[in-house]
């Protein structure tokens, strides 16, 4: 069913905002299919007639790159869409076990909850391997889970109690509002949460337990006699 | 003797607002670009190559060599591209580092575009990740009202707007022509090379595609020069890098050290492995990179002394092991991820990975054949340089180096009818 003259006039607003970005119109397909992905939770007939209508292009070209890239779903997902990694090193480290338990306690596959709360999926490594095993959930972080806090998650997401990111901010978006900050327009979230986890500070706080730095600039020793192996006269300058 | 960690990128990341102009600038950002303006574009070219910076991506291709590619006194526009699609199974430096301090990077993207001429840089970051995408395009609009971007930066007369394009979900758009496509509005496929992006890139003009942390370490490159980078690493991998140690260790985490640490340091700041387990396998570099073992220990962790090794560098992604894993089920689920990613462009890495999951699943459950290690091997051999882009490629590293170390293991697995590890002592909450 084509989008309402009322969707339509709101979705145009935005749609304009992403083209102008860019230097040429078609770049900005992928953020329009986000777009239609929060207005509709997935990106349906509408949504692909509705990019192809904007950029000149047809519908089987649009349709081509939806079904390229794993972010765009075809048919709806949960509020929250859950994500356990079970690329390798997640995996072994439990994140198939996690996977497997979810998959029972929620009754469902690879699908979403009779309640349209919650869709579950596997995923591929995330970039948070020092937490692992991760969950996503609406692309937010949630680091160094365990069988327990994944159920706990979920039960929390399906009752529609609060539940925050571990590294992220303070109030978990839905899946649609998520879909509409991938396209371009952030909500009021970007300086809430810490700046970087524990794991990304093991270095740095070593570093500073041992006043290890980067040598100042100038009292690096002339052509590489700073370099590993070579003399240490170069630390005398801390 | 330089420290053993040196943190440079990593430097600010405890400080609770770094991700603010005002906590970037207190702690002592945006001076980068101010002086890179008051130089030429040239001298800020060769300040980054004579630092010896090469590609933080993996390929470790000379950074400044790339810049000067691209053509000069032209009127074609130019573009900056970073790619921020960090999805190499392994891999945790970018996003952090995103997160973190977007400002570094925003700045190093505004130095770069202004000594390549690029009046538009892209930030094209995965779109798994949506909290840094909030920070990027906050630190953009911050940015943006300081006059650091946008028209004028600065009274210089020079132009860039900086652009964060959210990918949609394909580890194909981390290579770099297949990340042009998709830029482009398009499905995700590599391009054949040449032209390389340097002449025929986003909308066939110029582009520069680096990654992230190459970029990131601009604005310090600028400020100390290129000696003070130079002088750190070894001779031939210069300067300093992230390391993400992931896995079997005590404490997992990420390290920013001179290139040429070995694991053995790295362990020993970690704490060792999980209990004093045994390590069994590690990837230097990520998936791709192919494991190595125990044997390994001190190798130096630069670009050539890992090549030498058998493996690669790759994007630092150390990922720890230890003798309650399975390395035949280990490689089944990378290999599995290679397959799922295959954009099915080429037919060595569309079928060959196909055909590869099938063979190490049946000996991970039980029903291999004595033939399955030459039949994996000889797939391998027929998709290694065979592959229409680096994906194929990348495919049969964890497998051949699987199989170098781990011979006795895939047949064990097909004469004792299947996988003789327990899962469940892999996991973290396991007591093995």
């Amino acid at each position: 069913m084509p989008f309402s003259d009322e969707v339509l006039a709101r979705l145009d607003v935005d749609a304009a905002q992403i083209i102008a970005l860019y230097p040429r119109a078609r770049s900005a397909l992928l953020p329009l299919l986000h777009l239609v992905q929060s207005e509709e939770g997935y990106v349906s007939e509408a949504g692909i007639e509705y990019c192809a209508a904007k950029l000149g292009l047809t519908e089987a070209d649009v349709t081509g790159v939806v079904s390229f890239y794993t972010m765009y779903k075809r048919r709806p997902v949960g509020e929250y869409h859950v994500g356990v990694c079970t690329n390798t090193l997640c995996g072994v480290l439990g994140g198939n076990q996690i996977l497997a338990e979810l998959h029972d306690h929620l009754g469902v596959g690879d699908e979403t909850t009779p309640d349209g709360r919650v869709s579950l999926e596997h995923l591929e490594c995330n970039a948070a391997c020092v937490y692992a095993p991760v969950m996503m959930v609406n692309w937010e972080f949630f680091d160094n889970m365990t069988p327990a806090s994944a159920r706990q998650l979920a039960d929390d997401l399906r009752a529609g109690n609060p539940v925050t990111p571990t590294r992220g901010p303070g109030r978990l978006v839905t899946w649609r509002e998520a879909a509409r900050i991938l396209a371009g327009f952030n909500d009021d979230q970007a300086t809430q949460g810490p700046a970087a986890g524990p794991a990304d500070l093991v270095g740095l706080n070593i570093a500073k337990e041992r006043g290890w730095t980067a040598p100042e600039p100038g009292s690096a020793s002339n052509h590489g006699a700073g370099r590993r192996g070579a003399s240490d006269h170069a630390k005398e300058s801390r | 003797m330089t420290d053993t960690l040196t943190p440079v990128l990593t430097a600010h990341w405890d400080q609770p607002d770094i991700f603010t102009i005002d906590g970037y600038r207190r702690a002592g950002g945006w001076q980068a670009l101010p002086k890179a303006l008051g130089m030429t574009r040239d001298e800020v070219i060769t300040v980054v190559r004579n630092a010896g910076l090469r590609g933080r991506g993996g390929a470790g291709f000379v950074t400044g060599v790339k810049w000067n590619f691209l053509p000069k006194g032209d009127t074609k526009p130019h573009y900056l591209v970073v790619n921020a699609d960090e999805s190499e199974p392994g891999a945790c430096k970018d996003v952090p580092l995103m997160m973190a301090n977007p400002h570094l990077l925003i700045e190093g993207a505004a130095i770069a575009s202004y000594a390549i001429g690029a009046g538009h840089a892209f930030i094209y970051v995965r779109g798994e990740v949506l909290h840094v995408i909030r920070r990027l395009r906050h630190a953009v609009q911050e940015a943006r009202a300081a006059g650091y971007l946008g028209q004028n930066v600065l009274g210089s007369g020079f132009d860039v707007e900086v652009i964060i394009h959210a990918g949609a979900g394909a580890y194909i758009c981390g290579e770099e022509t297949a990340l042009l496509d998709s830029l482009e509005g398009k499905r995700g496929l590599p391009r054949n090379k040449p032209p390389f992006p340097a002449v025929a890139g986003v909308y066939a003009l110029p582009t520069n595609v680096n990654n992230v942390e190459s970029i990131a370490v601009v604005p310090s490159i600028v400020l100390n020069g290129a000696d003070w980078f130079g002088d750190l690493g070894t001779e031939k991998s210069k300067g300093f890098g992230i390391f993400n140690l992931s896995g079997h260790v005590s404490t997992p985490g990420t390290y920013e050290a001179p290139l040429g640490i070995t694991l053995r340091e790295l362990l020993e700041l970690s704490g060792g492995m999980r209990g004093g387990r045994r390590l069994k396998f590690w990837t230097a570099g990520g998936s791709s990179a192919g494991i190595l073992t125990d044997q390994h220990l001190d190798v130096p962790l630069d670009f050539e002394s890992v090549a030498a090794a058998g493996s690669q560098l790759g994007t630092r992604s150390v990922q720890i092991f230890d003798d309650t894993t399975c390395v035949v089920g280990a490689v089944l689920r990378w290999t599995e991820f290679y397959q799922h990613e295959s954009c099915g462009k080429c037919t060595p890495c569309r079928e060959g990975t196909f055909w590869l999951v099938r063979i190490l699943d049946r000996l991970e459950h039980g029903d291999g054949t004595a033939e399955d290690v030459e039949k994996l091997l000889d797939i391998c051999d027929n998709i290694n340089g065979r592959a229409f882009c680096a994906l194929g490629d990348s495919a049969t590293p964890p497998i051949t180096s699987a199989v170098r170390y781990f011979t006795d293991e895939f047949v064990q697995h097909h004469k004792e009818g299947g996988c003789p590890f327990d899962p469940a002592a892999s996991t973290v909450w396991s007591q093995a």
